[in-house]
């Protein structure tokens, strides 16, 4: 079953004078428990596409649906919606919350879901376990290192039950030692979870750990492989 | 923890936080105490006025007050007396006068002035004249008939002291000319000279029989122990003494000073209005800066599912604590000018000629109301709020993509 379809989408960006295609046709299905990679050079839209699969972006024509909610039907704040209950993010810079601390920043969204605060609270220690940060509960972000910071907003993104993490360069601002553990975290929420995975990376490693890898060049689909299992 | 998040967001930058706080601070405080300075003044005002001889009712014949003559007196006291004894509440006083325009003169010098003939021991319960008022000499007794009491500013202008004669001139009931030579017994002093100069107090015997009135009087000053039932005391004793009887509130006696007074309110929100405008602009600007910093924040929580209403909420929030601390913080630094200044009281000696032709007193004693408070602390909450929805609601209205491209 495919948790994402996405049909002859196309995107145009204008830079003063200039239109800049940042996707043209582009259409890809990706199936629920997937572990997939945008590849692509700067510029190649992979980040254009992981917004608008994300209901963060509109694109010009085409269509997407997302486990089974198709977005030119929807409203603002259906997306919103949708994203809430549905999607979890992860952002290369982190983007937790700074006066909050880092089971705050997990509660966070289940607050904004109305989860009742005994569950919250038992919901994001154990996520926190879960990614290894038992002992930092109370640090605030400026407390945590960038590793440590970035588990969080993966902390954060599943915490929500969501159908699908769309990660965008998780691992750009990490080392190579703390990426690869923060990978190997990600890995297991899929395997234990069954969490769709779907990554926009230029890092190799993460390449290497997708199941899948979908090429991107100059906004449009350059190659699109699934590793044998 | 919408509001736990609102409140660290404000510590965010303190001493951003700081300056805002003083700004606020510094506006309610200046809102307040320019307040209380002109409540001050406009109660000096109302408390002289009423003190010398107005008191909160007076009763007159009718036609008295357009005609101050001694032909419109009131002959059936009994009436009046057994009146007040029904209606009056328990701690009100009044006071018994015959009240004509006379001519003063001596050796030296005349003019006109207002002879007061009244019973010395209720009249010091009713207005400011008393032992206490007198600068020089004494106050009147039963035994004295043929002494007066004038004021030092009458003093000084008639160029005479206590033991000199003083002859004044009126009209008595049979149209003719009264006159008496009194012998002055005491010099009062009042809180503004043209007091002084108007008023000259006699026994209301000496007056009687001076302006052949054996029954009558002119007016009834009553002093009540509160304002709160004034108007329906007023209204009481009219309903009571019926025709022939007119009973008047200071209200209707100084209009002057209840116009002003009735100017006041209306002044005071225009001052609060316009002192909150200059505050509003620091305000807008400080929510404006803290908002643009963290678009990107806002972006990372409107692509969490954060709806656009909520990210308004939060800033407003954020607003709200800001308002509500410094309003207070404005306040309690108010209240502290004003307990002191209150008790000390503010000398305006050296503005004294023009004081008095404002009819303020020379030491102004700042007041507030509760209600002042509430208003001003509204005013500045409820506008804040206002003036904040503009850089919450900018907040809202960017995209996540746009928002996250912020730095």
């Amino acid at each position: 079953m495919n948790i994402v379809e996405a049909t002859h989408i196309t995107r145009t960006f204008q830079q003063g004078d200039i239109a800049v295609q940042a996707l043209t046709d582009v259409s890809l299905s990706i199936e629920k428990g997937g572990f997939v990679a945008l590849a692509g050079p700067s510029g190649s839209g992979k980040t254009t596409l992981l917004n608008i699969i994300g209901g963060l972006d509109t694109p010009d024509s085409g269509s997407i649906v997302l486990d089974g909610n198709a977005f030119e039907d929807m409203s603002r704040s259906q997306l919103a919606d949708l994203r809430l209950h549905r999607v979890g993010f992860v952002f290369q810079a982190y983007n937790l919350i700074p006066v909050l601390s880092a089971l705050e920043n997990v509660e966070y969204v289940m607050l904004l879901q109305g989860v009742p605060e005994k569950e919250r609270h038992d919901r994001a220690r154990s996520i926190l376990d879960d990614v290894g940060l038992e002992n930092r509960y109370h640090r605030r972000p400026h407390e945590l290192s960038g590793g440590q910071q970035q588990r969080v907003a993966v902390a954060r993104a599943i915490v929500s039950n969501p159908s699908i993490v769309l990660a965008d360069e998780p691992t750009a601002n990490l080392d190579s030692e703390t990426g690869k553990g923060l990978l190997e975290i990600m890995k297991d929420m899929n395997h234990r979870k069954n969490v769709t995975f779907v990554f926009s990376t230029h890092d190799r490693m993460v390449m290497d750990y997708a199941r899948r890898l979908i090429r991107i060049r100059d906004g449009q689909v350059e190659d699109d492989v699934t590793k044998n299992a | 923890m919408h509001c736990q998040l609102a409140w660290r967001n404000i510590w965010r930058n303190p001493r951003r936080t700081a300056v805002i706080l003083t700004a606020i601070v510094i506006g309610v405080w200046t809102m307040l105490m320019v307040t209380a300075l002109m409540r001050g003044v406009s109660n000096g005002m109302v408390k002289n006025a009423v003190s010398t001889l107005t008191g909160e009712i007076q009763i007159h014949a009718q036609g008295y007050r357009s005609d101050p003559v001694i032909e419109h007196s009131m002959t059936d006291i009994t009436r009046v007396e057994n009146t007040l004894a029904d209606v009056l509440p328990g701690k009100a006083v009044y006071a018994f006068r015959i009240r004509v325009n006379a001519i003063a003169s001596n050796a030296r010098h005349s003019g006109g002035l207002t002879l007061v003939g009244m019973v010395p021991e209720t009249e010091s319960q009713v207005s400011f004249i008393g032992p206490a008022a007198m600068r020089a000499g004494r106050y009147l007794d039963e035994t004295d008939k043929n002494g007066i009491l004038i004021g030092a500013a009458t003093a000084d202008k008639f160029d005479t002291e206590v033991g000199k004669k003083l002859v004044l001139m009126s009209q008595d009931t049979a149209d003719e000319m009264a006159s008496r030579a009194f012998r002055i017994t005491g010099i009062y002093t009042a809180e503004m000279s043209s007091t002084e100069k108007q008023f000259a107090f006699v026994h209301m015997d000496t007056a009687r029989e001076m302006l052949k009135l054996p029954d009558g009087i002119s007016e009834v000053c009553i002093r009540l122990p509160d304002d709160e039932n004034l108007d329906r005391t007023a209204s009481d004793l009219r309903a009571s003494l019926g025709d022939g009887f007119a009973v008047h509130t200071w209200r209707e006696i100084l209009s002057a000073i209840t116009a002003y007074l009735a100017l006041f309110d209306g002044f005071m929100m225009l001052w609060y209005v316009v002192t909150f405008i200059a505050m509003g602009f620091g305000i807008i600007n400080t929510t404006l800066m803290s908002v643009f910093e963290r678009m990107r924040e806002f972006g990372v929580l409107k692509a969490l599912g954060m709806k656009p209403w909520w990210i308004v909420r939060g800033v407003l929030t954020e607003s709200v604590f800001l308002l509500l601390l410094g309003t207070a913080a404005g306040d309690l630094l108010t209240i502290v000018t004003v307990g002191v200044l209150a008790a000390t009281g503010i000398d305006l000696s050296s503005l004294a000629a023009g004081a008095e032709f404002a009819g303020m007193s020379r030491i102004i004693y700042p007041s507030l109301t509760v209600n002042d408070v509430g208003m001003a602390n509204l005013v500045v909450c409820l506008l804040g709020v206002v003036v904040c929805t503009y850089p919450a609601v900018k907040a809202a209205r960017f995209t996540p993509v746009e928002a996250m491209a912020h730095t």
